[in-house]
């Protein structure tokens, strides 16, 4: 129905818009004026005055119409004989109403269900005739207005300018909105989290395993319970894990990844940047599950078995594999984010080395490289933050076991991996094993806020003024 | 003329970038530690012959040249010769000053660095002192050797761009319209400059300037559409030229 009515606003607006300018076109032809903007902007004017308002009417009514319709079924349902029922009983019979009326009600129908059945149907089509009845009288009266002012040959091009700026604005403040969402979402759950475990004991604990820990009511924790629960909530190891393998993963990215930029920006042909570059880009495009079954079952094992030949004991799953196929992933980031600051230096800081007799390689390691440092840099920590925000390749490769070791042989986990682990199969929402999830995401997010910022600011300090 | 040895020598020069040719036949003299000026209209080849000079055409893929090019007597257009000796002892001043992105004193140690001609510090310290003297920069700079090359004004980057130039010690030193972005102060500062210079440095200048060109050049070379029109000394060039067209353009009715 909804989908109906939104095809025929967009229909009519389309129509809006040819006969907008049709209008101004014959207005200002006949009394020989110039309109004030081109005859496509009156279309547009028409069109977004019929279509805009009548869009959001529709989208507050949907919204707001199975709120509104609950409410009064409920007070009727309270003012009549079933008064003496609480909210969360209100609540269940609505449910029951809801289910009989949607034909998929199973249990016994008493008279009250039936009744309010019935009446929920006629609120339905009483809603549905009111909203079609209303939105249509909006649309005539919005479209009229815009009508009269368009025959009057108003500034149609400011007016669309201004609405086509208030779109483009709101567009903005959704993703705006979005972020802000998502940070409280976890905001609340963490502070949920940290009212169980004191914050403290989270951040600098060395004991990780939230699968022993058992509560039943948060408010009634004995100290001695707490010390036990505690020790299942130290998230070091998993820091730890984290920087390990992101490091180890950045061992293997930073210099191939650099080097190889250097290569593309500076001495390969044109003919051979042209393929490679792509190529190296798809690296990129390979979704981190397929680098993740790579790692698990190709570079683990053969990491494990060349281990065996000189007597040393591999994990299957090590931080080892994990870390350097994660590494493989970044590359294409780093050489083509440093590919690209090279190529940003100008070749005027080139020339001028040449000219006082420096080879190749000793202008790239004395005047491009630290003329792009910035970049490079930037590029680099920008790489950090994915390497350290990966998760498939980890869960599949890494382990689970929270361990502090900085023995790359063993296996170890990340905080995203925990995070899988935790929230995975089904789960009640108030316990601190859950909640736990959201406070290492919260402390992740800063980490990488961190990060980020940090990369920025040294991109800005750092940066050099090429002229 | 008080010293007339032949420094650079170019014969039957040609130079192509890819179909185009930018240079034809180009036979050309230049005196040693004199000022040489070529003038000429814009794409007329100036700026292809003074890099090739010092072969930083050798940067651009499709550059294709023939011909001789002598200096000292020795021919530098073939593979054997030393690109980078070569160009030690050619330097080059760029239209746009180009400072590196580094400090005053790093931007002129620069040179003596990769060539290895400061075994220690203090040594390094007197040519860079020596270079910014010659190129009349010290007086401003010398309390702010460790800022960068780029926070100066245009005609302070242009200075060091010629400080970091001599500071090799180079034979001959090439500029490529080096006032072209500079106000007439600045461009006054570096005309004084040129003309100390070339007690030790032969120097060629590309310009633009009539004026300039009578201002600082000895002899003046006039080229059009990649060919040499005519050279001569630059009191002839500009008050009794031999060709037709240089009397045209030197008096501006083209160009």
């Amino acid at each position: 129905m909804n989908l109906a009515i939104l095809l025929l606003v967009v229909l009519f607006s389309t129509s809006c818009f040819f006969f907008g300018r049709k209008k101004i076109i014959k207005i200002t032809s006949e009394n020989k004026i110039r309109p004030n903007a081109l005859p496509d902007y009156y279309g547009y004017y028409l069109a977004l005055w019929c279509a805009i308002p009548a869009v959001l009417i529709l989208a507050l009514w949907t919204v707001f119409e199975p709120t509104i319709i609950k409410a009064i079924i409920i007070n009727n349902l309270s003012s009549n004989n079933l008064s003496e029922l609480n909210p969360d009983e209100l609540n269940l019979v609505y449910q029951q109403i809801i289910a009989l009326y949607a034909g998929n009600f199973t249990g016994t129908i008493t008279e009250e269900i039936r009744l309010g059945a019935e009446n929920y149907k006629s609120f339905l089509s009483i809603a549905e005739g009111s909203k079609i009845v209303i939105l249509i009288s909006f649309l005539m009266f919005t479209t009229l207005y815009a009508y009269k002012k368009l025959i009057s040959n108003n500034k149609a091009r400011e007016e669309v300018e201004k609405i086509v700026k208030a779109v483009l604005f709101t567009c903005s403040l959704v993703a705006i909105l979005t972020t802000i969402g998502i940070i409280f979402s976890l905001l609340f759950e963490s502070i949920k989290f940290f009212t169980t475990i004191n914050i403290f004991d989270f951040l600098f604990g060395t004991s990780w395993s939230p699968q022993r820990a058992f509560v039943r009511d948060a408010s009634t924790i004995t100290p001695e319970e707490y010390n036990e629960l505690k020790d299942a909530f130290g998230s070091v190891p998993l820091f730890a894990g984290t920087a390990f393998i992101a490091f180890i993963a950045m061992i293997v990215a930073v210099p191939i990844g650099l080097f190889s930029g250097i290569y593309l920006a500076e001495y390969a042909s044109k003919k051979v940047r042209k393929y490679s570059k792509p190529i190296i880009e798809i690296l990129a495009g390979i979704p981190t599950v397929v680098y993740g079954f790579f790692a698990a079952l190709t570079v683990g094992p053969f990491f494990r078995e060349f281990g065996e030949r000189f007597g040393l004991e591999v994990s299957s799953e090590s931080a080892l594999a994990a870390g350097l196929v994660m590494g493989v992933m970044i590359i294409p980031y780093i050489s083509s984010l440093s590919d690209d600051v090279i190529n940003a230096v100008p070749q005027s800081l080139r020339d001028g080395s040449y000219a006082v007799g420096a080879t190749k390689s000793e202008t790239i390691k004395k005047v491009v490289i630290p003329a792009a440092l910035p970049g490079i840099v930037g590029s680099v920590l920008l790489a950090v933050s994915r390497a350290i925000g990966e998760t498939m390749i980890v869960v599949m490769a890494a382990g689970l076991a929270a361990r502090l070791t900085i023995n790359p042989l063993e296996s170890t986990t990340t905080i995203t991996t925990q995070i899988v682990m935790i929230l995975i199969g089904d789960q009640e929402f108030d316990s601190p094993k859950t909640q736990s999830a959201f406070a290492l995401g919260l402390t992740l997010f800063f980490a990488t806020l961190i990060l980020n910022y940090i990369a920025l600011r040294f991109v800005k300090k750092y940066r050099e003024k090429y002229e | 003329m008080t010293n007339n040895k032949v420094k650079i020598k170019t014969e039957k020069l040609d130079v192509f970038y890819g179909q185009k040719q930018a240079l034809k036949n180009v036979n050309l003299e230049i005196f040693n530690r004199e000022v040489t000026a070529l003038i000429g209209p814009s794409g007329c080849g100036k700026s292809t012959y003074i890099r090739c000079i010092n072969r930083m055409n050798d940067v651009i893929e499709t550059c294709k040249i023939s011909g001789s090019i002598k200096i000292d007597g020795q021919e530098i257009n073939n593979k054997q010769i030393d690109v980078v000796r070569l160009r030690e002892r050619i330097g080059m001043v760029f239209q746009k000053p180009n400072p590196f992105p580094k400090s005053i004193y790093d931007n002129v140690a620069y040179g003596p660095q990769i060539h290895g001609l400061a075994d220690h510090k203090d040594k390094l310290d007197q040519i860079v002192q020596t270079s910014l003297k010659k190129s009349a920069l010290w007086e401003e700079v010398k309390d702010r050797l460790d800022e960068p090359g780029t926070s100066l004004s245009g005609g302070q980057q242009q200075r060091l761009c010629i400080a970091r130039a001599i500071s090799v010690n180079p034979e001959v030193i090439l500029m490529d319209e080096p006032c072209s972005a500079l106000d007439p102060i600045a461009t006054a500062k570096i005309e004084e400059l040129m003309e100390e210079l070339k007690k030790t440095f032969t120097i060629v200048i590309v310009t633009h300037s009539m004026a300039q060109a009578v201002r600082v050049s000895q002899r003046t070379g006039f080229f059009h559409l990649g060919n040499l029109i005519e050279v001569d000394t630059t009191d002839k060039m500009f008050k009794n030229p031999n060709n037709k067209m240089t009397q045209d353009y030197i008096t501006g009715r083209f160009g």
